[in-house]
């Protein structure tokens, strides 16, 4: 495993950490070095953000050099085929598709060559990882998409998402926890919170959860988000 | 007007998609809190392009650092970077930028908000931190942290000041998608001279000038992104992530603003000029400890 690890600097006080293209193993490969990491912590080290295939690691430049992280690295890297990961949590996420709260439905459909139901069907048809969050707070990236469901992102990004909205890009799909601007197709919403800070945990989902979205009618969304 | 409450921020959340938020100018709020004798992690406030009126009903130590944004205490004009004794029923007032982009007020004590994941900063995007998650409105009554120590006179050394300031070219390292730009492209990046677009704000700011073209059109794999990166969009626009940045991002990253310099983009305003200036990593890191030594010099604070 050691031989498809790339280790980079990405600025003058991180690292990035890459584990090859493929996802599905470097994803694991990324989750263990990440678990590895917060159970034995390396001193001066102030950040981790998992990704894809990769994870930046940020330390304190004053306390650290890349070289030194790197050897330190390096004990933990042949490590990794050791680290047994948390039995991952199944959650549900209850979805209200197409309509005000899904308004690219029914463009991906036909760019499908479905129908809205079928997308539907495919969209709730699969159990999703959550590969990492990122982007905003709470944001997981969950894949992967069925591939007759793969769309191109939007041509130009909407400037504000409602929070809520399930959205489609590539073989990716997600819930955007915040209104921010996005250019994922939007096919659903869900009144579940993605993140609250009232919360223990915060955000809903964590990284490595195994997810599956469930279609539920209007009035149903009404009851859960009043609830 | 675009106030918040701002300490070092919370770093260490990135595995929840949280970026670190904290001042935008770190320095000048960590030389704020010196002048008032506040431990280094207290929270002040951090005023964006345009100040506002403050009146303080009891006694208060304040420091104004960062940008001079003209500051009347009942109408006598204020020392910047020096600490100033308020008496109960002043009011200090604060108009436009003279200078650059932030200016913070920090107050003896502390701004005292509960803090979010162990910090005051506001993270503007998703509604945490700082004083209800938001930036201050009229009317908003902040608390000051308690503090028993009496009023001293202390100044910010100018000379110091000057050189924690260089002007010049922002210095950045290679960005880890540095090789995916071919060299008419870096060239272009390096000697273009960009100016910073009027949509800038804490997540990131929006760079306006020469395109920065991409060679192939491979994606990108999300990955982490440092603070400071240098982001190119496929239009090629280059984007500096900054504070409340997006802690992953899908575009090729052609440099990243060195440590050192981070605190000079939080003084950067909209229509304001920059250059890059292309440094190794070995250069980055004696920068940034000259800056710290600079930082905890003794004769940093004029008593």
């Amino acid at each position: 495993m050691m031989d498809c690890v790339r280790i980079q600097p990405a600025s003058d006080r991180s690292l990035l950490v890459r584990f090859g293209h493929e996802i599905t193993e470097s994803n694991q490969q990324v989750r263990r070095l990440l678990h590895l990491l917060e159970s034995e912590p390396i001193a001066n080290i102030c950040n981790l953000n998992p990704a894809y295939c990769s994870l930046l690691i940020t330390f304190d430049a004053l306390k650290l050099t890349h070289g030194e992280l790197e050897t330190i690295l390096s004990g933990y890297l042949t490590r990794l085929d050791e680290v047994r990961l948390p039995e991952p949590r199944q959650l549900e996420i209850p979805v209200c598709y197409g309509g005000e709260f899904g308004p690219d439905l029914n463009e991906v459909a036909s760019l499908c060559g479905m129908s809205p139901a079928q997308a539907i069907e495919l969209h709730t048809s699969v159990t999703y990882i959550v590969y990492f969050l990122g982007f905003v707070p709470g944001f997981a990236y969950l894949g992967e998409l069925p591939e007759p469901l793969a769309t191109p992102r939007l041509a130009r990004p909407r400037r504000s998402v409602p929070p809520g909205s399930v959205g489609i890009a590539g073989r990716q799909t997600g819930v955007y926890p915040f209104a921010v601007p996005g250019g994922w197709r939007l096919i659903g919403r869900t009144p579940t919170a993605m993140f609250r800070e009232d919360r223990a945990s915060m955000s809903f989902l964590s990284i490595g959860d195994r997810v599956r979205f469930a279609s539920v009618s209007r009035a149903r969304f009404k009851t859960l988000e009043s609830a | 007007m675009l106030t918040t409450v701002q300490d070092r921020g919370r770093e260490g959340f990135g595995p929840l998609g949280i970026s670190p938020s904290g001042a935008a100018d770190p320095i000048s709020l960590q030389l704020g809190n010196r002048l008032v004798a506040n431990p280094e992690s207290a929270a002040g406030l951090e005023m964006t392009l345009l100040g506002g009126t403050f009146h303080f009903p009891e006694t208060a130590v304040v420091s104004l650092t960062g940008s001079d944004f003209g500051a009347t205490l009942d109408g006598a004009a204020v020392e910047p970077w020096t600490s100033v004794d308020v008496r109960p029923g002043q009011t200090l007032r604060l108009g436009a930028t003279r200078t650059g982009a932030r200016c913070y007020l920090c107050v003896q004590g502390g701004i005292a908000v509960k803090p979010f994941l162990g910090s005051a900063s506001t993270h503007i995007l998703s509604g945490t931190g700082g004083l209800q998650g938001r930036p201050l409105r009229k009317g908003d009554v902040l608390e000051i942290g308690s503090s028993t120590a009496p009023y001293h006179k202390r100044t910010i050394d100018p000379h110091v000041r000057d050189r924690l300031s260089p002007y010049g070219a922002l210095r950045v390292t290679p960005g880890p998608q540095l090789d995916w730009f071919p060299e008419s492209s870096q060239h272009a990046f390096y000697t273009a001279t960009y100016r910073i677009g009027e949509q800038s704000n804490r997540m990131g700011l929006r760079l306006e000038g020469a395109p920065v073209l991409r060679g192939g059109a491979g994606q990108m794999i999300t990955e982490g992104v440092s603070l400071g990166a240098v982001q190119v969009p496929p239009e090629g626009l280059p984007i500096i992530l900054f504070v409340e940045q997006q802690t992953t991002g899908g575009y090729p990253i052609i440099a990243n603003v060195i440590s050192a310099d981070l605190h000079r983009v939080g003084q950067l305003r909209p229509r304001d000029e920059i250059r890059f200036e292309q440094v190794d990593f070995e250069t980055a890191r004696s920068l940034l400890i000259e800056q710290e030594k600079l930082l905890i010099n003794k004769e940093l604070v004029l008593e």
